[in-house]
């Protein structure tokens, strides 16, 4: 199985999730350019990411070119251990992953 | 014969289409994909209006930015919003000198007011924040100063 682009943690802690999620991804901005040829490297980035709580939405996040290349993102919600995140990551290529994992 | 009324029928029926698409008649389905008019715009009023569909926003103390005062390299600039306010809706992030300000807006259904993120910043500017609660926007911002940008290169 190939590696996944995505690394999640989730911890939970009082009733609230954390979660915690790096994306290998090269974000670029469409703005710069290629030094050996001089042409500008095409925007390749993602768009937007959505994120499931026990298969139901809780965020949706729409990006830009602004995002830093291999994204972090970090955000809360009411939960508890044992619960199952999901994120899917989609770019402007049609490229698109996702992984689930278990709060811990 | 048939042919030259197909052709011509077909042509005009791709006419009406492009005509409908340029003229923004089209717009739920452009709604639905990446919004590209939003994240084009030049500067923050129209990225605003694009994005939230609307530019006013309230000041608000109960938003926090956490992000760095200098930041050593505008690629990678740390930021952590959160806030106090009930029931948001949405956190949209926008750094005001970037080519294109707007940077991102996270969509919360049921997760709480906190989003953390590394943005890229062109060069010294403000980062503003704006939270989406009860119908209304409140803004909060904070000056980063970038020793080295992070746009192009």
């Amino acid at each position: 199985m190939a590696k996944s682009s995505i690394k999640v943690r989730a911890k939970a802690k009082n009733g609230v999730v954390t979660v915690k999620a790096l994306i290998s991804h090269k974000m670029e901005t469409g703005l710069r350019k290629d030094k050996k040829t001089g042409k500008v490297i095409p925007a390749h980035f993602i768009e937007a990411v959505d994120c499931e709580h026990n298969g139901a939405p809780v965020m949706n996040a729409e990006w830009g070119v602004a995002i830093s290349k291999n994204p972090y993102l970090s955000f809360k919600f009411s939960g508890a251990s044992g619960d199952t995140v999901k994120l899917t990551w989609k770019d402007n290529k049609g490229k698109s992953d996702s992984l689930e994992a278990k709060v811990k | 014969m048939m042919q030259r009324r197909h052709f011509l029928k077909n042509t005009m029926a791709t006419g009406a289409i492009a005509l409908a698409a340029s003229s923004g008649l089209l717009v739920p389905l452009q709604v639905l994909a990446w919004n590209k008019k939003a994240f084009d715009a030049k500067d923050v009023q129209s990225a605003m209006k694009g994005s939230l569909g609307t530019e006013l926003t309230e000041a608000s103390d109960k938003i926090h930015i956490k992000a760095p005062d200098i930041a050593e390299n505008g690629a990678v600039v740390p930021v952590t919003i959160s806030s106090t306010l009930s029931d948001v809706k949405s956190i949209t992030i926008l750094s005001e000198k970037n080519g294109t300000p707007l940077i991102a807006k996270f969509n919360l259904k049921g997760a709480q007011a906190f989003v953390s993120t590394r943005i890229k910043m062109g060069k010294t500017s403000n980062v503003i924040a704006i939270c989406e609660s009860g119908g209304k926007f409140y803004s909060a911002r904070k000056e980063v100063k970038v020793t080295i940008g992070g746009c192009g290169g």
